[in-house]
């Protein structure tokens, strides 16, 4: 927990778990996270490759995410959110599909954590909202803190690529594993970082980017066949 | 690339800051009313051409280096028209402390303005620590190109260390916000995701409410360049290549300002 954060009498930490589950029916396992463009490009080939394409990642999209994530969470206005959330996603292949995504978050959301504020931005954005705000509003449905909603995003944000990476490439599983392992210490200080920003409301929210990500997701969107969504 | 006069004197660092204001002249030009540069900054007035009034950015001493605080504020009044450039590229240096240097861009576009901010690329020289910031308020009908170009290193050297925050607002509303961080020290910089051994990034930003009605295409322009719509009037050129020439071939590619905006000529 970060400092001064305590848990509300309805938190339950297993929440957490569930919703940070890859299993968690939100359809995120249908994307890569810019890992298939990745290999396809031979910038990820093996497990030390992996951990590079995670770690920036991790520090960029990531970052970016789980401050959205936090800052819905803490109850900033999730409209104002999901206009920042595409000022910060300069690829239309990734707006739709953060918005495509979110939509099946929301679904999922609704048959475990009954939201009126949730219910309320699907109204106004019947297409979807951007995931992460999804994924901060579920977090407080679910009774958990804007740090809890931060680290949901942060793992996202590295567990896709790296079990993608394990079908694209054969790489081992245990390998695949041992890269997440290794970045769990930069997974709490990002997710400590998103949640820091959130309490700084809308302008003090972190705009991360990292190019490749974003001018391959156009190219890989082009491709006539692919395994992954992004 | 010229190289600016060595700096005077052994302050740690200096701040400086320069204006430029771009008004109607009443005549169907633009005139300059305030011009105003210290420091580095030097401005220097261009013949106009049309409607449009031209000013280049000299660097008057090395800089940035660390320590330094440097300011630039550009504000183009209703229905002015103002072309910004400098001479050479400005290189980051390291200072005498360590201590990072900043250079906070503000920029204010009016209705029925425009603003062409065509600096030369920014180069992270080894050693230094840059924090950038541009920030740019648009009112509704004001229309923008903006190119931004990043080198890491001078020829066959490590970069420093380098953020530089984008952040341009339209009629008070997010349009576009994207923070770059390269350089040691700096996670995951030269991994897969980010720039994969390219030592130049860059993008090129066309608003225009043109696009409005007819927003182009989202388009590969290479291996590593794209020409992609943005979540409102607007469109940009996001590139990384081995070089900046190479990265100024790959935003030029596009052809935003030729067959997007016709008045971007």
């Amino acid at each position: 927990m970060a400092v001064g954060e305590a848990i509300p009498p309805t938190a339950s930490r297993a929440a957490l778990l569930v919703l940070a589950d890859g299993r968690f029916p939100a359809g995120g396992h249908a994307h890569s996270g810019g890992a298939e463009a990745a290999v396809k490009a031979g910038r990820v080939r093996d497990a030390g490759t992996l951990e590079a394409f995670c770690r920036g990642r991790l520090h960029t999209a990531g970052l970016t995410a789980a401050g959205l994530a936090a800052a819905a969470a803490a109850g900033l206005d999730p409209l104002a959110l999901d206009e920042a959330a595409d000022a910060r996603t300069p690829s239309p292949a990734l707006r739709a599909a953060a918005r495509r995504l979110g939509r099946q978050l929301t679904r999922a959301v609704r048959a475990t954590w009954p939201s009126p504020e949730l219910d309320a931005l699907a109204a106004a954005r019947p297409r979807g909202a951007h995931q992460p705000i999804v994924l901060g509003l579920a977090a407080r449905a679910a009774g958990l803190t804007p740090l809890d909603a931060a680290y949901a995003a942060v793992y996202e944000s590295v567990s896709g690529p790296a079990t993608a990476v394990v079908r694209l490439l054969g790489l081992d599983p245990f390998d695949a594993t041992g890269v997440l392992a290794r970045l769990a210490p930069e997974l709490d200080a990002v997710a400590a970082r998103a949640a820091d920003a959130a309490r700084g409301g809308l302008d003090a929210l972190p705009a991360g980017a990292a190019p490749l990500l974003d001018i391959m997701a156009e190219v890989h969107a082009a491709w006539p066949v692919r395994l992954f969504a992004t | 690339m010229t190289t600016a006069p060595a700096r005077p004197g052994l302050a740690p660092g200096i701040r400086a800051a320069a204006r430029i204001v771009a008004a109607p002249d009443g005549r169907g030009g633009t005139a300059l009313p305030v011009l105003d540069g210290a420091g580095p900054f030097a401005l220097r007035r261009l013949r106009a051409y049309g409607p449009e009034a031209r000013v280049a950015l000299v660097g008057a001493m090395s800089a940035p280096l660390g320590g330094d605080r440097l300011t630039l504020t550009a504000e183009v009044e209703d229905g002015a028209a103002l072309r910004f450039s400098t001479t050479a590229a400005t290189i980051a240096l390291p200072g005498r402390t360590g201590a990072p240097a900043t250079y906070d861009t503000r920029i204010r576009v009016g209705d029925g303005a425009t603003l062409h901010w065509l600096p030369e690329p920014l180069i992270s020289a080894r050693g230094s620590d840059l924090r950038s910031t541009t920030r740019v308020e648009l009112a509704p009908t004001a229309r923008l190109v903006l190119r931004e170009e990043q080198i890491l290193g001078r020829a066959g050297e490590p970069p420093g260390r380098l953020s530089a925050r984008l952040t341009v607002h339209r009629d008070g509303r997010p349009l576009f916000d994207q923070e770059l961080c390269y350089g040691p020290g700096v996670p995951g910089w030269d991994g897969g995701a980010v720039l994969g051994g390219h030592r130049a990034v860059g993008q090129l930003l066309v608003v225009d409410p043109a696009f409005e009605d007819a927003p182009v295409a989202p388009r590969a322009l290479g291996a590593t360049a794209v020409l992609a719509p943005l979540a409102g009037p607007a469109a940009v050129v996001s590139a990384v290549a081995p070089d900046g020439l190479r990265l100024r071939k790959a935003l030029e590619s596009g052809d935003l300002l030729a067959d997007g905006a016709m008045w971007a000529i």
